[in-house]
């Protein structure tokens, strides 16, 4: 705080407070600065992207120049941050919507009975393709991997909450589970792929090496998460049923679970949610196939993540020139297919834990 | 707390077969993730050490595998760079408006519309970068090399597509958006409130109180979320993979299209033709990765945990 010092002089009649901007003083600016902006935008024809940046900038400049005037350098600078901190927010929220705007735009066309219902194979060009046998792949996939990393995700947290806190092998697992979360999915692929080319031979391409994969991703997400529910639960309710002589086992699994059941399945919903999107591990494991397949254990599996990838990469010709290939089509159709079921999962998290939101208050 | 100890005492006092399974099959549960993590390194090197010493051929223009893997990693490196330069300030800029500036009101849905953001597939974001935003920053580029070509950065010729390695950078820049934005948010709005109206009492403007109460007790959180990012951003693949056109060594030039791609890309785009011996470079390189990727995130947590038990004392 070197720097406070009285920067206004003092005037005529001396005043308790000091000086400040009018209350709307952001709003007249703002005003202003649109119409500023707009004269050369109209004049040299601009889009409106050009018109709103502009606009910002003026406004960036314009407040804290009054500021300065009006309420001294301090005051100027707590405006021109307060103006870039909201301008950082508005700047992030472009691409969500221009993205979100695309996918609809582009996928929504695509979508319809055919495009969910069949798959790749066809046996002559004529035939109708679509997305069929990549949704089964995905679902599961994603559900095998769940199946792999919910129990041992669940018991390794119930190990460090209710048997090893504050034990050394706690804490090692606790900090190793951190930096798991941040092993990139291509490395979780390429785990899966060695050890399944070192069991099973170099062309090995199976379903379940992605679940493999993928259960290596969700394990952190749902230790964090089910530890943190674990963790919410009163320690009342667990002494309540050791006074009754209850074992702590069947107190863990009668009291402690059913009191974090809500908070532990949005975790598991928010983990599936985090690896359905993932493509580079099911790319090298689980293969590329135009057929649907149900068995996770043999043979190649198409994900949806994979199809739009690879549909974008070898697109296809147009069948008439300068229109869309059709690979481009199923790729964004896909992308939106995935987008919602992405979506819907974690809507249907966050209800789950709206309603079963453990209750800690008294 | 002192209760528990008493029922933990008399559970141990009369040993119950079902409390030994139980706690055995927790205690495996813990020590099976510990062994996974072990077994990603194990594999890997199994794979991948072959792949550190084979002949030139492999190795494309370079001779041997850190000729082949330097290339890799300094494109890695510079998309991760530049996600960060982009994406740092704007997330602390966003944790702010949620901790410290917008009503609670408006901060909910801002904070949901980021989280929003971290649900986007990657391979999503790979579509959106080809085609809108690669598409929007061409016209840029030409500007760029035309206006500031005597940059190195902007050295040209442009890419008539727009994949560059700039563009791949901003495409991380949103997606690793959100991990900084939540860690940051959550150690802004940890400031215990003394100090924030302490500061605010004295007289301090709001920036004056954030930069003095907000930021030195979030110091550690900050640093540990921009590691996160970069953690994140070293290893995302298909954004990079769609987005870039790799191609030539090692360079500093952002808009044409001579960058050389990044690990994670490369394995994804060239593991298709690979010959098993092809595969044990791309393994090797991958470890690589994972090998960096690990010490980022380490220190990151070990920030951490180093903050908590700060603030903890």
């Amino acid at each position: 705080m070197s720097t406070v010092t009285p920067t206004r002089p003092v005037t005529g009649s001396l005043s308790l407070t000091a000086a400040k901007l009018p209350r709307f003083a952001p709003v007249l600016v703002a005003v202003v600065a649109a119409a500023a902006a707009a004269l050369p935008v109209l004049f040299l024809g601009w889009g409106p992207i050009a018109w709103a940046i502009l606009a910002g900038l003026v406004f960036l400049v314009a407040l804290p120049l009054w500021a300065r005037v009006v309420e001294g350098s301090r005051g100027a600078t707590d405006r021109m941050v307060t103006g870039l901190v909201w301008a950082a927010c508005a700047i992030a929220i472009v691409p969500l919507l221009s993205l979100l705007w695309t996918v609809v735009d582009r996928g929504l066309p695509a979508i319809n009975t055919t495009f969910l219902t069949f798959s790749m194979y066809r046996t002559d060009l004529d035939q109708e393709v679509g997305i069929y046998h990549a949704l089964i792949g995905t679902l599961l996939i994603t559900l095998f991997a769940a199946i792999i990393s919910v129990p041992i995700g669940i018991m390794a947290a119930i190990y460090l909450i209710e048997y090893g806190k504050g034990s050394r092998l706690a804490r090692w697992i606790t900090f190793l589970v951190d930096v798991m979360t941040g092993i990139p999915s291509i490395v979780a692929g390429l785990f899966a792929f060695a050890l399944f080319i070192l069991v099973f031979g170099p062309s090995t391409r199976v379903g379940i090496g992605g679940s493999v994969a993928l259960a290596l991703l969700m394990i952190p997400i749902v230790v964090r998460s089910t530890e943190e529910m674990l963790r919410l639960v009163p320690d009342e309710l667990r002494e309540a049923s050791y006074a009754l002589g209850v074992p702590k086992w069947r107190t863990i699994v009668k009291v402690v679970l059913p009191t974090a059941l809500g908070g532990i399945v949005t975790g598991v919903t928010l983990a599936v949610a985090r690896v359905v999107g993932e493509t580079a591990p099911l790319l090298l494991i689980a293969g590329l196939t135009s057929r649907t397949n149900f068995n996770v254990f043999d043979g190649r599996m198409t994900t949806l993540p994979v199809l739009i990838f690879t549909q974008n990469a070898n697109p296809g010709i147009a069948e008439t020139p300068g229109g869309t290939p059709p690979g481009i089509e199923i790729a964004w159709g896909g992308a939106l297919v995935l987008i919602v079921i992405v979506m819907l999962l974690n809507l249907v998290a966050r209800t789950i834990g709206a309603i079963f939101a453990p209750k800690t208050g008294h | 707390m002192a209760t528990t100890v008493v029922a933990e005492e008399t559970a141990r006092a009369k040993p119950r077969v079902g409390d030994l399974v139980f706690s055995r099959l927790a205690m495996g549960a813990g020590i099976a993730i510990l062994a996974a993590l072990a077994a990603v390194f194990i594999f890997l090197a199994i794979e991948g050490v072959p792949g550190l010493a084979k002949p030139a051929e492999f190795y494309g223009d370079a001779s041997n595998f850190w000729g082949y893997v330097a290339p890799l990693l300094f494109g890695t490196i510079l998309a991760a760079v530049i996600a960060l330069i982009v994406a740092v300030p704007l997330a602390w800029g966003i944790a702010l408006v949620v901790s410290h500036y917008a009503p609670k009101r408006v901060a909910t849905p801002i904070a949901y519309v980021i989280d929003l953001l971290a649900a986007v597939p990657s391979v999503v974001f790979g579509l959106w970068g080809i085609t809108v935003l690669a598409r929007q920053l061409q016209p840029g580029y030409v500007w760029l090399d035309e206006n500031m070509g005597w940059l190195p950065f902007f050295a040209g010729p442009a890419s008539g597509t727009g994949r560059t390695i700039l563009t791949a950078g901003l495409v991380l820049a949103i997606m690793i958006l959100p991990i900084i934005t939540a860690i940051s948010r959550e150690v802004f709005s940890q400031t215990p409130r003394l100090h924030e109206e302490a500061a605010l009492a004295l007289g301090a403007t709001r920036w004056e109180m954030i930069r003095m109460a907000v930021f030195p007790y979030a110091r550690s959180g900050m640093v540990s979320a921009v590691m996160l990012g970069l953690g994140r951003a070293l290893g995302e693949t298909m954004a990079v993979a769609m987005v870039l056109s790799a191609g030539g060594g090692i360079s500093l030039n952002l808009i044409s299209s001579s960058n050389p791609a990044s690990i994670a890309s490369n394995i994804a785009s060239n593991y298709k033709e690979g010959t098993p011996g092809k595969i044990q470079v791309l393994i090797a390189t991958g470890l690589v990765l994972f090998l960096v990727t690990f010490l980022v995130n380490f220190a990151a947590r070990w920030i951490v945990q180093r903050g908590e038990r700060r603030l903890a004392r």
